[in-house]
């Protein structure tokens, strides 16, 4: 009971607080937000390759996770490409698995 | 004609392998190919290169890109080979003939399209081919975001 409770005011205020920011990310976002276009639908390219190095790093952060496509503005269709493209590249070590 | 296929193959070879090494094992598999009636259609040295990560101890190695025409059963041989070398610390073998075809199919799209809408509406730059699609993308997030602002 006493869990449930606690768990049901966690969920209340987490809910809160999770609504507060994202008002303020919205006002904030709202404020500048730079319209994010497909790297590459602008460049028209189709085919992905694993082992241009220097087209994948850009999407491949310091820490070696592939960059999420709401940061980098992927569309879907290029987002799963890319993904293949550097999980080819990591087998060759082309492209780190994991960096620190 | 179901059988020919192309298939690319990237093998790392080990700093400790000299050229002559790199060179028997391009021997070694152009045999191979050969002996299947598969033909290598691109081979390519890219040389010494930095290891993302170490693989056994070693931060460097030799990239070698292969890329072979052919019927499924020579990869399988050649991917066995490879795995028995020791000098070879990684390869990679990828079916690459519907990938490119694809986009192939993509291009040529694009470029129909392009030309039906340069047909519609005479834009005299050719750079425009692409803007009518970007602002019928953007006109609702625009407005979005320039709403509160106003």
């Amino acid at each position: 009971m006493a869990d449930e409770r606690r768990g049901g005011g966690g969920r209340g205020r987490g809910g809160q607080r999770g609504g507060a920011a994202t008002k303020e990310m919205g006002q904030r976002r709202s404020l500048f937000r730079r319209r994010k276009v497909c790297k590459f639908c602008a460049d028209k390219i189709d085919y992905i390759d694993y082992k241009d190095v220097r087209m994948l790093t850009p999407f491949v952060p310091e820490r070696g996770k592939i960059l999420p496509r709401r940061i980098s503005g992927v569309c879907a269709a290029h987002q799963r490409k890319l993904q293949t493209a550097i999980k080819r590249a990591r087998q060759l070590a082309l492209v780190p698995y994991v960096t620190d | 004609m179901n059988g020919q296929r192309q298939y690319e193959l990237v093998y790392v070879v080990s700093p400790q392998a000299s050229e002559q090494e790199v060179t028997d094992l391009h021997a070694q598999i152009e045999a191979t190919v050969a002996r299947f009636g598969a033909q290598i259609a691109k081979t390519d040295n890219w040389g010494r290169r930095k290891l993302a990560y170490e693989i056994g101890g070693h931060k460097e190695a030799t990239y070698v890109l292969e890329v072979i025409d052919g019927a499924g059963d020579v990869m399988k041989e050649i991917d066995r080979r490879l795995k028995v070398n020791e000098q070879v610390l990684r390869h990679l073998i990828v079916r690459v003939d519907e990938e490119l075809r694809a986009a192939e199919r993509t291009r040529a799209r694009r470029q129909v399209e392009a030309q039906r809408r340069a047909a519609k509406r005479p834009a005299p730059p050719p750079a425009s081919t692409e803007t009518p699609v970007v602002p019928a993308e953007g006109a609702g997030e625009e407005e979005f975001g320039e709403e509160p602002e106003a």
